[in-house]
């Protein structure tokens, strides 16, 4: 029998544990009859439970059918009462030894087991505690239960055992809590804290502690978190303190936070609070670095070359004469001009005898070293919008000695028209950005920048970019690009406005050309970019010691601007897509498949005709189409005209339509729900054709 | 933006030829490496609002559909029409004048400031000076190092220098570097 049951149980056991307790409560009838059985099931298992959880299986086969699934359960939940409570160790430890014996030959041990198990004290309790009808029979357990002396003294050490394992488990528990406590020393404030401490002026010390502790538990939030507290709020708490403990407003902390870690968002504070080393760049029309470098020595000033990466950098770490006024600052032989400025320049890499176009030049720290690598060859348009800034580009081009600019002033929109589109080679556009990369050159920078103000620059950097993008000539032989830099850290202001210009222009990223730097953001948030956004480059005063920047480089690939429509609803998906994503996607989603069905009839139309010459079509069409359309799109009649247009130019080239709806579908999931529907409709309208005929 | 015409062209090849003497064939020939043709061009002189540029003719041509309204400067400045009517050399010619020039100055290191200052140079500044000055030449002023530091007039010969006070004035001040600092608004 016990062979028998043994292969039974085996297969049940692991697959029932949660039925088991329903079939449980179901059989108390039966128990009278096994209810010895079963506690032998019990106590024979509960030993292997404890001290040896893994011979359970091979432990249960023992019982009967019923019982062992009863019993199964049991030592189930008993493992867990077990491990808490130390008393009951005790016929843990001498039914574990007694088996240990027999476990070779299980038949033995069941006859065995089932003598002994008669009486078992912890039993009675354990049956007590989770069967409650089991009442009578713990009854006869009970007056079993003194057996040996043995059983007493290996009891008694049993419990000294376990006792001394209790204690040392709440040693243990109670050292833990300390740490605890420790890390946990701080809490988020209470409502009315807050009021409180908005009554006074703010308590530096206790923001700048409580800044620290919030820090250090965002970092491993779920060991250290305050008690009760969520990581929302954990986060705003942090936002508040740090707008005002810095300076801050709450949407540029907002947006910081957003954006890095908090454990590098401190360093970034922090970074923004101390000034930048001053660094000069030499003028290389007028000096060498190393003479410069020796005549600034002499004149007490201490200096180093900036870094490995320039050749005309160095860096001034303290001075005894201004640094912007000696007789050879004021002759031209260098520049003062921050570490981060010489990037752009770097990465649009002029050559000699090439034209370059420097959009927003003001104050000319760019320019000069545009001219300086070009080695006054060549020819820079030098564009500045704002006038009062005129002056200092004009001193500063003079001053270096640099002969071969233009200086203009234009709106950098304007540009494409008054120097011609496709005419230069390089383009340099340091757009006006929102500067929150330099707060620790201006801090004005954290209160007064706004989303409204962010969005308002995005808007312009997006129109910049395309008069750069227009400029540049693709077919020239040694050019033909486009250098985007800011000095703000915003994506919108960076990765999102390079994003809208691949779209819009038939341009490619290109490396920077600079070898550090941290990649631009493919994912923020809710944006997704091109994969090609990892070639722009970051700077970080935190990282790079040098102010925050921005720096892509775009080649233009041809002159061609991309097919004028897609082009268009490209352009407002992307920036609506920036302020909601959803709503907008929907309602733009519904537009384009208004559009889509009309074109659809139209390019259906096309492919039918495009056995027909090309004239007798024109002349077809737009009876055709009047017919057919007279049922459905009255409403759309507008936008019809232009579609049709646009047949007539697809219709003379045969390959263009299905081209056109490849493009349209890749773009996003929607579009190849709209090309369903587009499918069905097709199918629908070519039967209704077919009734006419 | 147009060509000098001819009283003007006088009077300013008059006031560069104070400085730079027989030179001024040299200035007016030089090729330009300036514009993206290979080919070296020339220069040329150009008025633009009241001011005078000495500008490659390739950047000329380029520059002509810019307004001139919105035309700020091109090339190199070289002096300026004041309200009277009479040409000022400006600061900004330095460089050109520096490369040509026929008489010098060196000033010691410890009076280059009190120049770029905007005072006059006296015969205790002095460092070094070429023969042959006589009053009322232009005088191009440099630094011990050959750094270019302004021009002036000549108030006294290299002879008469000799025997000069130390707080004679040996060359009246017309315009220094250190005016990029001090009226960047006005040139």
């Amino acid at each position: 029998m016990p062979a028998l049951t043994r292969n039974k149980k085996k297969g049940a056991k692991p697959q029932t544990p949660p039925t088991k307790q329903v079939t449980k409560s179901k059989t108390p009838p039966s128990k009278p009859q096994i209810s010895t059985l079963k506690k032998g099931a019990k106590s024979l298992k509960k030993p292997p439970l404890k001290k040896q959880k893994k011979e359970v299986v091979e432990e249960a086969p023992l019982e009967d059918d019923e019982v062992s699934d009863d019993a199964s359960i049991d030592a189930e939940s008993e493992e867990l009462d077990e491990s808490d409570d130390g008393e009951k160790g005790s016929n843990g430890l001498f039914y574990n030894d007694d088996e240990e014996e027999n476990e070779d030959d299980d038949d033995d041990e069941m006859t065995l087991g089932d003598d002994f198990l008669e009486g078992s004290g912890d039993e009675d309790d354990e049956d007590e505690e989770e069967e409650e009808e089991e009442g009578p029979s713990d009854v006869d357990s009970d007056s079993d239960s003194d057996g040996d002396d043995l059983v007493r003294k290996s009891d008694a050490i049993d419990r000294k055992l376990a006792k001394e394992k209790e204690d040392a488990d709440a040693e243990q528990q109670e050292t833990n809590k300390q740490d605890e406590t420790e890390h946990d020393a701080f809490r988020l404030p209470t409502e009315e804290e807050l009021e409180e401490e908005a009554r006074g002026p703010p308590d530096l010390p206790l923001l700048k502690t409580r800044i620290e502790d919030l820090v250090r538990a965002l970092k491993n939030f779920k060991a250290l978190r305050p008690t009760g507290a969520r990581r929302k709020d954990c986060v705003e708490q942090l936002k508040a303190d740090l707008g005002s403990y810095y300076g801050y407003n709450s949407f540029l902390i907002g947006t910081l936070i957003e954006m890095f870690p908090p454990g590098e968002l401190m360093e970034l504070i922090e970074a923004f609070e101390k000034q930048r080393p001053t660094s000069i760049r030499t003028n290389t029309l007028k000096t060498r670095r190393r003479d410069l470098a020796d005549v600034l020595l002499n004149r007490g000033v201490n200096l180093d070359p900036l870094s490995k990466w320039s050749k005309v950098g160095l860096v001034v770490y303290d001075s005894q004469v201004p640094i912007g006024a000696t007789p050879e600052y004021l002759a031209g032989y260098y520049m003062l001009q921050g570490a981060s400025s010489l990037l752009p320049v770097m990465a649009l890499a002029p050559r000699e005898n090439e034209r370059i176009v420097d959009v927003a030049a003001a104050p000319g720290g760019k320019t000069t070293y545009i001219a300086a690598l070009m080695k006054n060859t060549g020819l820079i348009y030098a564009n500045e919008m704002k006038v009062p800034r005129l002056k200092s580009l004009t001193a500063n081009l003079h001053r270096m000695g640099v002969t071969n600019t233009i200086v203009c002033n234009y709106d950098g929109r304007e540009l494409p028209k008054v120097l011609g589109q496709n005419t230069v080679d390089r383009v340099l556009l340091d757009a006006p950005c929102s500067g929150t990369g330099v707060i620790s050159k201006d801090e004005s920078v954290k209160i007064t920048k706004t989303a409204d103000e962010i969005k308002k620059f995005a808007h312009l950097q997006k129109q910049l970019i395309l008069a750069a993008i227009d400029m540049v000539d693709a077919n020239s032989k040694t050019g033909g690009y486009i250098v985007y830099s800011t000095c703000s850290l915003m994506v919108a202001e960076n990765e999102a406005v390079i994003d809208y210009a691949l779209k819009k222009r038939d341009v490619k990223l290109v490396t920077c050309g600079l070898d550090f730097g941290r990649k631009g953001f493919i994912r923020y948030r809710e944006h997704r970019f091109q994969l090609s956004l990892d070639k722009t480059r970051r700077f970080y005063p935190h990282v790079h010691n040098m102010d925050g920047f921005f720096v892509a480089k775009l080649k233009k690939m041809s002159n061609m601007k991309q097919s004028s429509e897609e082009d268009d609803e490209a352009g407002e998906t992307v920036e609506q897509a920036e302020v909601s994503d959803d709503d907008d996607d929907d309602d733009e989603a519904g537009e384009t498949v208004e559009l889509a069905e009309v074109s659809d009839d139209d390019e259906a139309e096309a492919i039918e005709e495009l056995e027909k010459p090309e004239e007798a079509i024109e002349e077809l069409e737009k009876p055709k189409e009047a017919k057919e359309n007279k049922e459905e799109e009255r409403l759309a009649k507008s936008k019809k005209k232009k579609k049709s247009k646009k047949r007539k130019k697809s219709t003379s080239n045969v390959e263009e339509p299905p081209k056109v709806r490849k493009q349209k579908k890749k773009r996003s999931e929607w579009k190849k729900e709209i090309a369903q529907a587009r499918e069905e409709k097709r199918i629908a309208m070519r039967e209704k054709a077919k009734e006419k005929q | 933006m147009r060509p000098l015409d001819e009283t003007e062209t006088t009077v300013v090849f008059e006031k560069l030829f104070k400085f730079v003497g027989n030179n001024l064939k040299k200035i007016v020939e030089n090729p330009s490496d300036e514009g993206p043709e290979s080919t070296p061009g020339s220069y040329c002189f150009r008025l633009q609002k009241n001011r005078v540029y000495y500008v490659s003719e390739a950047l000329v041509k380029r520059a002509t559909n810019i307004s001139r309204k919105n035309l700020v400067s091109l090339g190199t400045c070289i002096g300026k029409y004041t309200h009277a009517g009479s040409f000022h050399l400006t600061i900004m010619s330095l460089n050109i004048l520096a490369a040509n020039a026929k008489h010098k100055v060196w000033l010691k290191p410890t009076s280059e400031m009190s120049f770029l200052y905007g005072n006059h140079v006296l015969k205790g500044g002095l460092g070094r000076i070429t023969d042959s000055i006589v009053p009322g030449d232009g005088v191009v002023v440099f630094s011990m190092s050959d750094v270019p530091l302004g021009f002036g007039i000549a108030a006294k010969s290299t002879q008469d220098c000799r025997k000069l006070d130390p707080n004679g004035i040996v060359v009246l001040h017309q315009a220094d570097i250190g005016e990029y600092l001090r009226d960047e608004d006005e040139l």
